[in-house]
């Protein structure tokens, strides 16, 4: 199929194109198939992926103001492929990252050295509202706080990848990540026959050894469990696959209780002692008794438990600390702190509004920043500068100057591109990558991950919140 | 043989029950309809069909919320109420609308294909429209819910693993089907020690259809011949070799009980109560009035329910 030249800014990297037309190393034979596919297969291929995940019944929820919704995240036809270094340079990038932000969190709920030594500024850590106290002085299995961390990254050019967020409380997406690999196998089997795609499906296995090998202590064959909000939860979808996937129990608040120390599940035989919980809910919500005392969703009395070492928690409570984005900006520094090494991945340089020469700054510069509330997520509430207009612009000034410390602002990148299956045919859209990282005995990542893909044409928001997709992402071997 | 690592959660249970019981009442529903549907085929004078569609209403509740909805009982709004009203609880919408519910919430003990078969189903209940219903006929929209039904009863006997979660999904769909069988008797309660006169084509063609309903039609032909109300209420109360009858479903539920805890109060309960139907003696029931006898039926079978969420449910 032509590949359609017009109107792209020549500035954004194309993951399968070099500028001058030829086809990138990854997709050479990828290309070569596209070139000789009809466009009515590839109309049919889509509907047929439409079709497969709605049987699946993958959808995720929409809050809206009237009325919630059941919606799918686009899935685009188009794999977003990476050749084998530059995957190996992800890989490094990501795991060296996860496992000095393990060692932070261990770090600053024991001795915090990192805050004696003056790199990072105590007050960011110890009055951050994802900081608990209640976790100070608890040796965890293994010293892990993170066992499941996602990692956010752009492209910008041939080897430029910034991290763009760290997320390290219940990262999500990763049956997507799983579920989109089915898909392409089922719709194009004849692909994988002639590239070399690292196969991702032992993720589960991997996650449930790395959770049993973070036991509490003296526990030989711990019993796991997916501590899910419930099936009303916008990521019930992916909490049910992962049990499934796992052969764990999924477990809702009301199903486990504290009793003399422990942690049991109702089962129809009575109760039964669960060893190790995967929560998919946030710390505010996870014990009423501890935190939000409104929350139906938690189990009371859970962090008692915790505390007494009798229970372990994936992640930790209190991880959020290091995925904060006012903390964002010292990742670097606790790479070097802890790890003694550079860091292979850089981060976008980013401008703190609590820094009165920086919100200077980015008063006088919004048209060309992107600013982002320092607790927020989803892509919501979020400035993207050169998509503005000038009264958006007036009115998200007037909230940065009265909260300046709950800001951050980074430059627009200009994200890499990929060719996507769009109503027209095939066109450039900007996608992200969230690979995932595990820790239990070592620190992995799975060589692929979620690619999301803003749809809309020139749109950089790739969150499924705000019309993003996402695609299969095949890491070359 | 269960041991305790297959021990299951107790709301799991829970939801995997009522995923049988949801489905087996959207059989049901649309069993009890084509039955009345039938019926409505015959020359009837008009009260006589606003009577026979008002006899689907069986407590003063489901006619009160009806008449919110509609001012009259003919086909046209019992159908809709029925069949596609989100807003009726036990419409056959609503039916798969909880059963998909319940499929979501025990996912994790399910399998893709169950999950599939049952997201297809509510796909296509959702698009039903009272024009589409119209456009095809009722029979045909019936048809394709007993297909539907019986499609996903057969991906759960061919794909789930045998255990406690697929027993309690048996214990629903027995228990449902004993009370769907009794609601379907007392529909025709009064009749069936009405004389039967052989030459009436009317009352065969009546208790035809009625048999229809409970899927016992051709059975009952092989096993009785000529057609005679107080073998078909033998049949369909005592027969253990006709899947819907109350015995059948009474001996079930014992058997399912019996397997997943022998010791559990329920269980005991479950066998008394087989044992009193067994001891049933038709004549005496249909003298004293078969409405009673399906009344205490009914109140039986509640505070067995009631009996199964305490032993397995941990009921707080």
């Amino acid at each position: 199929m032509a590949n359609s030249e017009e109107q792209e800014p020549p500035k954004a990297f194309d993951e399968m194109l070099e500028p001058d037309g030829t086809v990138r190393m990854a997709y050479a034979q990828y290309g070569e198939w596209l070139e000789g596919v009809s466009k009515d297969t590839l109309i049919r291929k889509d509907q047929q992926a439409d079709m497969m995940f709605r049987r699946l019944g993958i959808t995720f929820t929409v809050y809206g103001d009237t009325e919630t919704t059941e919606r799918m995240i686009p899935f685009d036809i188009i794999p977003r492929i990476i050749d084998p270094n530059e995957w190996d340079f992800l890989a490094r990038g990501t795991v060296q990252r996860v496992e000095a932000l393990n060692a932070f969190l261990d770090d600053v709920y024991h001795d915090q050295a990192i805050l004696k030594a003056g790199r990072i500024p105590p007050e960011l850590v110890l009055n951050n509202d994802a900081y608990r106290p209640e976790m100070l002085d608890l040796d965890l299995p293994r010293r892990i706080y993170g066992h499941i961390a996602g990692v956010d990254v752009v492209r910008t050019g041939a080897r430029e990848f910034y991290v763009l967020e760290d997320n390290v409380r219940t990262p999500s997406g990763v049956s997507y990540m799983l579920e989109n690999r089915q898909t392409m196998m089922r719709l194009f089997p004849e692909l994988f026959a002639t590239n070399q795609v690292a196969p991702i499906g032992r993720y589960p296995t991997e996650l449930r050894n790395n959770l049993k090998s973070v036991a509490p202590v003296g526990v030989d064959d711990p019993t796991i469990v997916l501590l899910t909000p419930g099936r009303f939860n916008s990521a019930y979808f992916e909490h049910a696959f992962l049990a499934t996937e796992m052969g764990v129990r999924l477990v809702e608040g009301q199903d486990l209780f504290v009793d003399d120390g422990l942690v049991y599940m109702r089962t129809t035989a009575g109760p039964r002692r669960v060893d190790v919980i995967y929560r998919r809910i946030d710390d505010d919500f996870i014990d009423p008794l501890a935190f939000r005392p409104d929350s139906m969703l938690g189990v009371p009395g859970l962090l008692s438990v915790v505390r007494r070492g009798r229970v372990t928690l994936a992640n930790a409570i209190g991880s959020g600390v290091a995925d904060d984005k006012a903390m964002y900006v010292y990742v670097p520094e606790m790479i070097r702190f802890y790890l003694g090494e550079e860091p292979i991945l850089q981060n976008v340089p980013t401008y703190s509004l609590r820094n009165p020469d920086d919100c200077k700054y980015v008063l006088e510069n919004l048209e060309s920043l992107v600013v982002k509330e320092v607790h927020g997520s989803g892509g919501y509430g979020m400035l993207v500068g050169p998509k503005s207009t000038k009264k958006e612009r007036e009115e998200y000034a007037l909230r940065l100057k009265a909260d300046p410390e709950a800001f951050i602002a980074q430059p627009t990148l200009s994200l890499s591109t990929c060719p996507t299956w769009v109503n027209e045919g095939v066109a450039p859209r900007h996608v992200d990558l969230r690979p995932f990282v595990l820790s239990g005995r070592r620190t992995t990542v799975m060589p692929g991950g979620l690619t999301r893909v803003a749809l809309k044409e020139g749109s950089l928001v790739v969150n499924s919140s705000q019309g993003g997709g996402t695609k299969d992402t095949w890491v070359l071997e | 043989m269960i041991g305790n690592s297959t021990t299951m959660l107790s709301r799991t249970a829970d939801s995997l029950y009522w995923l049988g019981r949801y489905v087996e009442r959207a059989e049901n529903g649309a069993r009890l309809l084509d039955g009345t549907h039938h019926l409505n085929l015959l020359p009837l004078n008009m009260d006589e069909q606003r009577e026979l569609w008002r006899k689907l209403f069986q407590s003063d509740d489901e006619v009160e919320s009806f008449l919110k909805k509609h001012n009259e009982f003919n086909d046209k709004s019992v159908i809709e109420y029925l069949t596609i009203d989100p807003d009726n609880r036990s419409s056959i919408l609503s039916c798969i609308e909880a059963a998909r519910d319940n499929t979501r919430a025990a996912r994790a003990e399910l399998t893709t294909e169950i999950s599939q078969c049952m997201n297809q189903s509510l796909i296509d209940m959702r698009a039903v429209t009272m024009q589409s219903i119209n456009d095809t006929g009722i029979s045909e929209f019936l048809d394709f819910i007993k297909e539907r039904t019986h499609l996903f009863k057969g991906v759960i006997y061919g794909t789930m693993r045998r255990g406690e979660p697929f027993l309690f999904w048996e214990l629903g769909t027995a228990l449902e089907r004993a009370e769907n069988t009794s609601r379907l008797i007392m529909t025709r309660a009064e009749t069936f020690h009405r004389v039967h006169r052989r030459d009436d084509g009317f009352d065969f063609y009546r208790w035809g259809t009625f048999l229809r309903s409970a899927n016992a039609y051709s059975a009952y032909r092989q096993i009785y011949g000529d057609i005679d109300p107080v073998s078909v209420a033998e049949m369909l109360i005592l027969n253990t070799n006709i899947p819907r009858s109350l015995l059948a479903c009474i001996e079930d539920t014992k058997d399912i009980l019996k397997t997943l805890r022998r010791e559990a109060p329920c269980a005991e309960m479950s066998e008394r109560l087989a044992a009193e139907i067994r001891a049933v003696r038709l004549d005496q029931i249909l003298r004293s009035g078969l409405g009673n006898f399906l009344n205490d039926f009914r109140k039986q079978v509640h505070a067995l329910s009631d009996q199964i969420r305490i032993d397995f449910m941990m009921v707080r």
